[in-house]
């Protein structure tokens, strides 16, 4: 792996409001040109990181790097990180064309200078001509376009985004959406993103930090958090997860693991490495996404099949969710089609040691 | 090493809240700290030394026990009548729909809005034994005297109703839009009857709002002055025999009177806040909608409602145009007539040719706009001071915050009466703040203590105001490279001036007809408006009295309708 100075580096950051721990030794690492995530549930310390971040907080302890700079104590408005918010805080005594120059008049620039670089933001948001109009007669999305025309106006060396997306309807979202991230990309800006919505953090970020009551749990590309959390909190907190609480067994002797269920009773094969293994003869949490379960009605006695009946069949559209019952151990299935399955049936569902992961 | 740091940039240019910090307190030291505290040492000296003799003598008067009492009797049956009036009203014209309810809606609010000598005048010429009112029924059923005089209780009472009853209609009225329809129809659904939900849900909700204006009420009528003194007739109150015992000399006795009626004053604060303390209430915050109003369909009802509505817009107005029609009497033509026989510009002509009445509107003006604006900036020093950070940590501890909030307010809360004879006593001689510059006797003592009385009310506005402001739209002004003092200009005072020039505005209108601490200390070289009227309506120049009051409302009028189009502004 190539060194790489990273463009921003978070190390060590505090910040505890009362008694509270919003942030708590949160330590991460940003790439130039990343568009990265800080995905957790609300309340978890996200908006607070973002925030130290902007320096509009200030941390306890720890320190922020930028380009290998100390800016842990410069101010907000001496970083030049443009910042795009939740309620877009467009200033509603100036027009959109004010909003958008805002940064420029602090920096002083010429008015021609000022009018192409607004103009050309504008166009970038697809919202051209809009220059004249007051902030509250345009739509949501029109508002949200305007806060990222104001962000970028300033050419800011990199790119905050508090959870832009979350005040814009469904459709809405997801179209604007996939504009931000092409923007970003096309502009070449690094991104730092916040949001609760892991799709909407999947779909845009090239890494991701899942913080969770404050501290991080874990960092990685969205697939790899997605298949192999390494911690039951981001486990559950990605996507629905069946927790299967298990034993790793003594008698063991391969070097896969032989875990045993303690609801049901079942044995599981897990392909894991040796250094990796779970302490014996203590609980420990294994993981498999529902949809990597397998169903079979076929009485099949295969590796990590496990013999019940149907509890329950919800229909949830394009694909359906099949709970197992197997033994008292409670396992979901999503499945395309239920064709020919009903309540009661027996079934086995198999649980492929590839797709089981070992949580911590 | 790192929390060393932090310090450095969140204290970058401490001596600009220094300055600030430095400023407020020495404000509050010879405004509020130094008078108040003069005047409850004085109460408790005599010739140098400490003693209750003061006390021990003056409450074994028995004239003086008497103020008290009428005093607190006045202000309890005020909140009665007050509640029995405008709560009934609101519940009328917030929840019922029908012909004229806007008229009435638009009107509720004037009383407050007239200056209490004006208010008092007004009435007298309307209501009084030689008022339009007395005039026309004695005129009309030939008596030989007027059919009723007014006089004592039920005139003090009837007055304070009619002039205080609004504090009960609108903040009712505010605290009934804001309860969530749906908490009535849960309760309906849940068995309730309409009585019970009334009982249970709306009472129970409604309560802040009740305690805010039961305390505002009994405050006002407390200071209250000018009533008692033109028609209370043998009811004495405090704010009265304060100002008698001033006029005689006994300064002991007004001094020490004034200590018992602030300690009545800040006592029913007291009271009513901690009672507002121990119950909780509804959060604010939900997200329901307000009922809407029932149209009144029925024939009868609705025609009833109507007249009502129409007939209590009449009772607001009439005083205020008898006030118009008075100011145009020809002095002399209105003795025994039900209305004044003669009409004449003679009295406005007066007023602004004469060089002594120019005087007098020229020295309100200019004294109430030195308070105002006075007020104005202080009010952005302390809003600056006290206003939650979020950045960076406060400069001003809460429990600092707690304690400039309170003295701020002390001024407001205490009757005009208590804070002109504070400030006579405090700087009324050689002072220790003030050496032997003596501030009493000149033209400065009025401004001072209309900055007193009224900054409250410009600091509320203005922290109004910045409440409303999302904080983030600094934060993003920050984001974006503006300075400290760019976000100011470019945000923040964009936002809040609107707020706080209203504000201005209306402590600029009240310090216009203000009476109450003027007629303690007034000289010759700054003589207000309030203290022209008085004089004239001794001199039985109905219709020059008339006339000033008539000005004053105008000005109040104009003011309001800028203040009320600046909030709409903001909005």
């Amino acid at each position: 792996m190539a060194l790489k100075m990273p463009f921003l580096s978070l190390k060590n950051l505090s910040r505890s409001f009362g008694t509270t721990h919003a942030v708590a030794d949160v330590s991460l690492d940003v790439n130039q040109g990343e568009f990265f995530g800080l995905l957790g549930p609300s309340g978890c310390g996200k908006t607070t990181t973002l925030r130290m971040i902007a320096g509009l907080e200030k941390p306890d302890g720890g320190s922020i790097e930028f380009q290998s700079v100390d800016i842990t104590n410069l101010p907000p408005e001496r970083r030049g990180f443009g910042m795009v918010f939740q309620n877009y805080a467009l200033f509603p005594h100036l027009n959109v064309f004010e909003n958008v120059a805002f940064g420029l008049r602090a920096r002083h620039k010429t008015k021609a200078e000022m009018t192409e670089r607004v103009t050309s933001a504008l166009e970038l948001v697809q919202l051209p001509g809009y220059e004249k109009r007051a902030v509250d007669e345009l739509s949501g999305g029109q508002q949200q376009r305007v806060a990222i025309a104001r962000a970028i106006a300033i050419e800011p060396a990199l790119l905050l985004f508090d959870e832009p997306l979350s005040n814009l309807d469904v459709s809405l979202r997801e179209e604007t959406r996939s504009e931000l991230r092409e923007l970003v990309t096309r502009l070449g800006l690094t991104a730092v993103y916040v949001t609760h919505d892991q799709e909407e953090a999947f779909a845009l970020c090239d890494r991701i930090s899942v913080i969770v009551g404050g501290k991080l749990m874990q960092s990685g590309r969205p697939r790899e958090l997605y298949e192999q959390p390494a911690e039951i909190s981001v486990a559950s907190f990605l996507g629905r997860n069946n927790l299967i609480k298990a034993m790793r067994l003594s008698s063991s002797k391969t070097s896969d693991g032989e875990f045993k269920t303690l609801e049901g009773g079942h044995t599981l094969h897990l392909s894991v490495k040796h250094d990796d293994l779970a302490p014996l003869n203590k609980p420990v949490y294994l993981a498999i996404r529902p949809e990597h379960v397998q169903i079979s009605t076929n009485n099949n006695d295969g590796e990590n099949s496990l013999s019940g009946h149907i509890r329950e069949i919800v229909f949830g559209g394009a694909t359906s969710t099949i709970r197992v019952d197997a033994n008292g151990l409670l396992i979901e299935a999503l499945v395309l089609r239920t064709n020919g399955l009903e309540v009661n049936q027996p079934l086995n569902v198999i649980l492929s040691p590839d797709h089981l992961t070992l949580l911590k | 090493m790192n929390t060393d740091q932090a310090k450095k940039t969140i204290r970058v240019y401490p001596w600009k809240s220094v300055a600030l910090l430095l400023l407020t307190i020495t404000v509050l030291l010879y405004g509020v700290i130094y008078p108040n505290l003069s005047v409850l040492i004085t109460s408790f000296q005599r010739g140098g030394s400490w003693t209750l003799a003061n006390y021990r003598e003056i409450l074994a008067q028995r004239i003086v026990i008497e103020a008290i009492v009428s005093s607190l009797g006045l202000s309890i049956g005020t909140v009665v009548f007050c509640a029995l009036v405008g709560v009934p009203l609101a519940f009328l014209f917030e929840r019922f729909d029908f012909p004229a309810r806007r008229l009435f809606a638009a009107l509720a609010a004037l009383p407050l809005v007239l200056p209490p000598l004006v208010g008092t005048v007004a009435f007298i010429f309307l209501a009084g034994e030689t008022g339009i009112l007395a005039h026309g029924i004695q005129n009309l059923l030939g008596l030989a005297n007027p059919p009723w005089r007014l006089r004592g209780w039920p005139a003090l009472l009837l007055f304070h109703t009619y002039t205080m009853y609004p504090f009960f209609y609108v903040l009712t009225g505010a605290g009934l839009r804001r309860i969530d329809a749906s908490l009535a129809e849960a309760a309906r659904s849940l068995g309730a009857s309409r009585i019970s939900v009334l009982r249970r849900v709306v009472l129970p909700q409604l309560t802040p709002s009740l305690i805010a204006a039961a305390l505002l009420t009994f405050m006002t009528s407390m200071a209250s002055f000018s009533a008692p003194l033109l028609f209370g007739g043998d009811v004495r109150v405090l704010t009265l025999e304060i100002f008698t015992a001033r006029q005689r000399g006994d300064l002991t006795m007004a001094v020490t009177e004034t200590v018992i009626l602030a300690i009545i004053s800040l006592g029913a604060l007291v009271v009513f806040q901690r009672y507002e303390g121990t119950r909780k209430f509804a959060a604010a915050a939900m997200k329901g909608a307000p009922r809407r109003r029932v149209s009144i369909s029925s024939g009868t009802a609705r025609a009833l409602a109507t007249i009502a509505a129409i007939g209590f817009a009449l009772l607001l107005v009439l005083p205020v145009a008898t006030l118009f029609l008075v100011s145009f009497a020809q002095e002399g033509s209105w003795t025994t007539q039900t209305l004044p026989s003669a009409y004449t510009f003679a009295n406005y002509q007066r007023i602004f040719g004469d060089a002594y009445a120019g005087e007098v509107l020229f020295n309100s003006f200019t004294m109430s706009a030195i308070a105002a604006v006075a007020a104005l900036l202080w009010s952005f020093c302390i809003v600056t001071l006290l206003r939650r950070q979020r950045e960076t940590r406060n400069f001003v501890g809460e429990g600092w915050r707690r304690l400039l909030s309170l003295l701020i307010l002390i001024p407001w809360a205490l009757p005009g009466t208590v804070v002109a004879v504070s400030v006579a006593e405090a700087y009324g001689g050689p002072s220790l703040l003030l050496g032997s510059f003596i501030l009493v006797g000149t033209f400065w003592i009025l401004p001072v203590v209309y900055f007193l009385r009224f900054m409250p009310l410009v600091v509320r506005a203005l922290q109004a105001s910045m409440e409303q402001v999302d904080p983030t739209l600094e934060e993003a002004a920050g984001s974006l490279g503006a300075r400290t003092w760019q976000r100011f200009m470019r945000v923040t005072l964009p936002l809040v001036w609107p707020g706080a020039v209203a504000g201005t505005l209306l402590a600029f209108v009240i310090a216009l007809g203000e009476y109450v601490a003027s007629v303690l200390v007034f000289v010759p070289a700054n003589r207000p408006i309030s203290i022209a009227i008085a004089s004239e309506l001794r001199d039985f120049n109905l219709g020059t009295a008339a006339a000033y009051g008539v000005v004053l409302i105008v000005i109040i009028s104009i003011s309001m309708v800028v203040a009320g189009r600046l909030e709409k502004l903001r909005g």
